[in-house]
């Protein structure tokens, strides 16, 4: 059976051992392969999972995407605990490890401007999510809202009180609009960088509430700390507000000034 | 190295990661490199998983009235262009069908 290579990252190289348990996507350990200076981080991957064919029929299957995209970042956390790693897109996979070094060397000056620019660096989420149901919970009319009073109203009365549900959510959404922007602008402000994401399905996340905003700030490992307090701090108590921070992750959403395209051009 | 002793605990990350953040970062950000085995991975999480984690909560958001996002093109821009193609098939359709109705009614 033959072993491809699986690349998660590439880096300068480190001092400090990875954790000895730690597996990659396949189970096997991942193993530095240091190259002109520079360190790409790859494991072992049997071809019966990722030749072409087989990978593209796995990727389509939620079950096993989720957990390699789990043993992926893993690796990557590891990393990131213990140096600045350029985060690869899932499934960067080569036929061995000659093949890893010539990418290693056409994209070298990549890398090292890449590196430069990311070097001590580390990405934190915060996502804001809107919870009508726990707002409407705590500021509704008990009377207003119970459900048995419902077939004695009036049509008119039935479409009176709609209305004003409808508008107390328009405000609430309003407001929890205007405290994203808000946050949003005083975490850019601190930080070195930002992205907004797409909101996040609340099916596949698992979270309650609607996310509004979900957005990604680069901030230096030495104020860390800081960013997280300014985050605690601006936490708004009202119903209805949730802030969730997520990280440190590696710099994922800031690799994007890295060129797609390859040096030559390819098949 | 000693950098790593002045980050904070994690947060939200581990095994009870949210599989939302970790597939948004894995699938979607970090670098592009064409490896020996070729998958366009776009091709895949777009028509896929992109789908499921992204359309399902913008639908879920308009119905709401949230949209503010939509001014970013990469979030919004392709999925609207599809609704309006659809509508005005749709649209096409209907008049198709009212039409000869229509020049049936008048012809006796």
């Amino acid at each position: 059976m033959t072993a491809l290579r699986y690349v998660y990252a590439v880096c300068r190289p480190f001092r400090s051992a990875l954790q000895a348990q730690l597996a990659g996507v396949a189970g096997a350990p991942p193993k530095q392969l240091t190259h002109h200076g520079l360190v790409a981080v790859v494991s072992t991957v049997p071809e019966a999972d990722f030749a072409e064919e087989p990978l593209r029929a796995h990727l389509e299957d939620l079950d096993w995407l989720t957990a390699t995209a789990r043993a992926h970042q893993q690796v990557i956390d590891a990393l990131t605990a213990v140096t600045t790693p350029l985060p690869l897109r899932l499934a960067t996979v080569f036929r061995d490890d000659s093949g890893v070094r010539s990418m290693m060397e056409a994209r070298e000056e990549d890398f090292r401007r890449v590196l430069d620019r990311l070097e001590g660096r580390v990405e934190w989420g915060v996502k804001v999510y809107a919870e009508p149901e726990s707002a409407e919970r705590e500021t509704a009319d008990p009377a207003a809202t119970g459900r048995a009073g419902a077939e004695a109203l009036s049509g008119r009365d039935y479409l009176r009180r709609r209305r004003t549900q409808t508008r107390a959510r328009e405000d609430m959404w309003q407001k929890v609009a205007a405290f994203a922007g808000r946050l949003h602008e005083k975490l850019s402000a601190f930080a070195e960088d930002s992205r907004l994401h797409a909101p996040q399905n609340a099916a596949l996340s698992g979270a309650s509430g609607q996310n509004v905003l979900n957005a990604a700030y680069l901030v230096p490992r030495a104020d860390s700390e800081e960013f997280v307090e300014l985050v605690d701090r601006e936490k708004d108590d009202a119903p209805g507000i949730r802030v969730e921070l997520t990280g440190p992750w590696a710099a994922y959403s800031f690799t994007a000034e890295f060129a797609e395209e390859e040096p030559e051009v390819g098949p | 190295m000693t950098m790593s002793s002045r980050l904070p605990e994690p947060y939200g990350q581990g095994s009870g990661a949210n599989l939302a953040d970790i597939l948004e970062r894995v699938l979607d950000k970090g670098i592009v490199i064409a490896g020996d085995i070729r998958i366009n991975l776009l091709d895949i999480e777009l028509l896929t998983i992109k789908l499921r984690l992204i359309v399902a909560s913008v639908d879920k958001a308009k119905e709401m009235g949230i949209d503010w996002w939509e001014d970013d093109p990469a979030l919004s821009s392709g999925a609207r262009r599809n609704e309006l193609a659809r509508e005005n098939a749709e649209l096409r359709e209907r008049l198709a069908q009212l039409e000869p109705v229509r020049g049936q009614e008048e012809a006796p």
